[in-house]
C-alpha cells in the first residue's frame, strides 16, 4: 500500500495517508479538514473539539473480519438523544467497510449501492435486499459531531441526519443513511467484540 | 502514527463530579457510555451526557429505599468477562391489584458494553440485548416467538414501571415511567420485548443460580433463597422424566421378550391327575399318598390345581410334593371354599370351587404327592380332583416388575407436571384446574 505524503495547507504539518484511496483526512495538529484534489490538499473546514467518547477503538486499531484483516483509519461521530456513537472507517485488503460502535454494540457494514431504496420508512416496516428480509427497528435523528482521520468520501459540515436501522431474523443488519439527498444503504451484521480480534485498543483506567 | 500528534488519544478514566442537586460527589463508572446517572445521596436523576449534569428528575419521596444486593462498583466475571455493577433499578408490575417487583442491575465492561442481571424472589437471570430479530409465530394454539430455531411460548405481558433507581443507565431512565414488557419462555431462557413509544427492544435472559452471582461478585453471606417457581427456571425433572421413561421403555421391551421366550420354551405338560372322595363323617386317618409320577425336563414350575364340588362348604388340603429319590418335600396347604345365598341385596357368592397354586423351581425327578384333607365333620362327602402340570409359564412376575418400574416413572412425571403447573400459574395462561386436585395453597405466596 502506497503512503503518499503531503503537507497540511493550513499549518504545514506532514500528512500521511494510511490508505491511498482516502478522499478526506483531518490534520492531527490543527484539526483542519483536508480534501484531496488531483494535485493538492485543500482545506475545506475545521473540526471542533470532538465530544468525549469512550469507544475502545481508535485510529490504528487492527482486527479481522471474515478472515480479512482491517485497520481503522477514520471515523465520523454522531450525537443523538442517547449520547454519541462512532462510525469507524475500516480499510481492508478488499476495500472499505464501516464498524459502528454504539455503547459497545458493534456492527460491521459495507456500502451496498444499486439496490432499490425507500425515501422514508416506519418502524416495523419490512424491506428485502439480497434475499434477506429486514425489519425497521429504530429511526434515529442524529447530529453530525465531527470527523477524524481518513474517509473514502467528503464528509463534513453536516447538520441533522436521519438513520434508519433494520434487523433481520438471522442477525443481519442494514442502515439507510439519509445524510445526502439520495439515501445510501449499508448492509452487514452484528458482531461480537471477541470475534473481531482487535489489537491496539484504547486502555481504560482501572481496567 | 497518531502518537506523533499533539493530542494522542486519552485514556478514559472514571470521572468525578458533583451532583447539581445536593453537591455530593459522584462518579461515572461507565465513562461516557451512560446516558443517565442517579445521585447516591439525593436520588436526583441526572443527564450523564451533559457536562453540567442537568437534573432530569428530582428525587421522588414515594420511591423508598431499596438497597441493591450487589453494591454498585462491585466487579465480577460473567461468561468470562469482567463486569462492574454500575446501575440498579426496581421495576413493578400490577397484576389483579397486587404489585410485583423485580430488580435489574446494569453491569458494564468498557469493551463489551452493558449487560443486565435481574432478580425476582431470589431467582436470577443474566440478560443481554438481542442481535437478531425474533419472529412471531402461532405455535400450539398460542402466541409464541421463534429465535435462532427455538420456540418461546408467551408467558406474560404487563406494564412495568420504574419505581426506584440508583447509579448509571445506558438509556434515559425516569422514576414512574412505564413500558410494556412481554416475556416468552423456553427454560432456562426467556425472551423479553420492551416497547417504548413505537420502538421495541428485545433481550434474552438465561437463568443463573444466586450462589454463582454471590461467588463471582464475592458478596458476603448467602443469596436470598428462591421462593416459588420462576417463569424460566429450568425444571429439575425434565431430564429425569425423559430418562426414566426411556429406562421404563427399555425394560418393558426386555420383559416382553423374556415373557415371549419363557412361554415358547415352557413345556406346559400334564404330570399327574387323580379324583378322590373325602367322607367328612369318617373317623381315622384321612391322609394318603398318590402313585409316583415323573417330572421331566429342566428345573421349572410345578402347578397343582384342585377342583371340588364344595357347596356352602369348605375343604382344606395339606399337600406335600415329595421326591421319591432324595426325600426332598415341598409342603403347602390350600383351602377351597364356596358359599352362596340370598339377602336383601339379592344373590351373593363367596369363594370358588377350584384353586390353583404354582411352586417355582422344582428339579426333575420321580415324585409323589401326600394329601391330607380336612373339613368340618358332618359336611357329607366332598369330591375333589387333583391335576398337576409341569413347566407352566408364569407371567405374574413380569407384571410386578413392570409395575415396580412404573411407580418411579409416574412419580417423577407427576412432580414434573406439578412444577410446570406452578410455573404457569404465575403467567397470563394460568391453568383453570389444579392438577393436585384441590385448591392449591403454599408455594405461591
Amino acid at each position: 500500500m502506497t503512503q503518499p505524503a503531503a503537507n497540511c495547507p493550513n499549518c504545514g504539518a506532514k500528512i500521511l495517508f494510511r490508505w491511498s484511496s482516502s478522499v478526506q483526512t483531518v490534520c492531527e495538529y490543527c484539526k483542519s479538514i483536508l480534501v484531496r484534489t488531483d494535485v493538492d490538499l485543500k482545506k475545506v473546514g475545521q473540526v471542533a473539539d470532538l465530544p468525549p467518547n469512550s469507544s475502545p477503538i481508535q485510529i490504528g486499531t487492527e482486527g479481522v473480519y471474515n478472515h480479512h484483516p482491517f485497520v481503522a483509519v477514520g471515523r465520523i461521530i454522531y450525537e443523538y438523544d442517547q449520547g454519541t456513537w462512532n462510525e469507524w472507517h475500516l480499510v481492508m485488503n478488499n476495500g472499505s467497510a464501516w464498524l459502528s460502535d454504539a455503547q459497545d454494540n458493534y456492527v460491521v457494514t459495507f456500502a451496498a449501492p444499486g439496490r432499490k431504496l425507500p425515501q422514508s420508512a416506519k418502524v416495523s416496516e419490512q424491506f428485502v435486499w439480497d434475499n434477506e428480509a429486514y425489519t425497521v427497528s429504530t429511526i434515529t435523528k442524529a447530529n453530525y459531531r465531527g470527523v477524524e482521520g481518513e474517509l473514502p468520501f467528503q464528509y463534513w459540515d453536516k447538520a441533522d441526519v436521519v438513520f434508519i436501522d433494520l434487523m433481520s431474523e438471522h442477525g443481519k443488519f442494514a442502515t439507510l443513511d439519509y445524510s445526502d439527498e439520495a439515501p445510501v444503504l449499508y448492509l452487514g451484521e452484528s458482531v461480537e467484540f471477541e470475534d473481531l480480534k482487535l489489537k491496539n485498543l484504547r486502555t481504560f483506567e482501572g481496567w | 502514527m497518531s502518537t506523533g500528534g499533539p493530542n494522542p488519544p486519552s485514556t478514559p478514566h472514571v470521572k468525578a463530579m458533583n451532583c447539581p442537586g445536593c453537591g455530593a460527589a459522584l462518579s461515572l463508572r461507565s465513562f461516557t457510555q451512560a446516558v443517565t446517572v442517579v445521585c447516591d445521596s439525593c436520588h436526583s436523576i441526572l443527564d450523564a451526557q451533559d457536562p453540567q449534569l442537568k437534573i432530569l428528575q428530582r428525587f421522588q419521596k414515594a420511591t423508598g429505599e431499596d438497597p441493591p444486593l450487589i453494591p454498585l462498583g462491585s466487579r465480577g466475571k460473567i461468561r468470562g468477562t469482567l463486569y462492574e455493577a454500575v446501575g440498579f433499578q426496581r421495576r413493578t408490575i400490577q397484576v389483579e391489584g397486587i404489585a410485583y417487583s423485580w430488580h435489574e442491575y446494569v453491569i458494564f465492561n468498557p469493551y463489551k458494553g452493558f449487560r443486565y442481571l435481574t432478580e425476582y424472589n431470589g431467582h436470577w437471570n443474566d440478560t443481554a440485548t438481542l442481535r437478531a430479530l425474533p419472529t412471531l409465530t402461532p405455535y400450539a394454539g398460542q402466541v409464541s416467538v421463534a429465535y435462532l430455531g427455538e420456540n418461546y411460548r408467551h408467558f406474560q405481558t404487563a406494564q412495568a414501571s420504574t419505581t426506584f433507581v440508583l447509579g448509571e443507565f445506558p438509556w434515559q431512565v425516569r422514576v414512574g415511567e412505564a413500558n410494556e414488557v412481554t416475556d416468552y419462555i423456553s427454560p432456562p431462557r426467556v425472551l423479553s420485548s420492551e416497547r417504548s413509544g413505537n420502538e421495541v427492544t428485545w433481550s434474552m435472559g438465561e437463568y443463573i443460580a444466586g450462589r454463582d452471582i454471590w461467588k463471582t461478585f464475592a458478596l458476603p453471606g448467602d443469596p436470598p433463597a428462591p421462593t416459588g417457581v420462576y417463569e424460566n427456571q429450568p425444571s429439575p425433572f425434565t431430564s429425569d422424566t425423559k430418562t426414566i421413561w426411556t429406562i421404563f421403555g427399555a425394560f418393558a421391551i426386555f420383559l416382553l421378550l423374556m415373557m415371549l421366550g419363557f412361554s415358547s420354551f415352557a413345556r406346559d405338560e400334564q404330570a399327574f391327575q387323580g379324583a378322590y372322595t373325602f367322607d367328612t363323617s369318617a373317623r381315622g386317618e384321612a391322609s394318603f399318598v398318590t402313585d409316583p409320577f415323573e417330572l421331566k425336563g429342566r428345573t421349572s414350575t410345578f402347578e397343582l390345581s384342585t377342583t371340588t364340588n364344595v357347596d356352602n362348604n369348605w375343604i382344606y388340603l395339606n399337600y406335600a410334593l415329595i421326591n421319591q429319590d432324595t426325600g426332598q418335600a415341598y409342603d403347602f396347604g390350600r383351602e377351597v371354599s364356596y358359599y352362596h345365598g340370598y339377602d336383601s341385596d339379592g344373590s351373593w357368592t363367596e369363594g370358588s370351587r377350584s384353586d390353583s397354586v404354582a411352586i417355582p423351581s422344582v428339579p426333575p425327578g420321580t415324585y409323589f404327592l401326600r394329601v391330607e384333607p380336612e373339613s368340618d365333620s358332618g359336611h357329607g362327602t366332598i369330591h375333589y380332583e387333583i391335576t398337576t402340570k409341569r413347566d407352566v409359564p408364569q407371567f405374574s412376575f413380569f407384571g410386578i416388575a413392570l409395575l415396580a418400574l412404573l411407580v418411579p416413572a409416574a412419580l417423577i412425571t407427576w412432580r414434573s407436571m406439578n412444577f410446570e403447573h406452578l410455573r404457569w400459574a404465575e403467567s397470563d395462561h394460568a391453568p383453570m384446574e389444579s392438577i393436585t386436585g384441590g385448591d392449591s395453597d403454599g408455594d405461591d405466596d
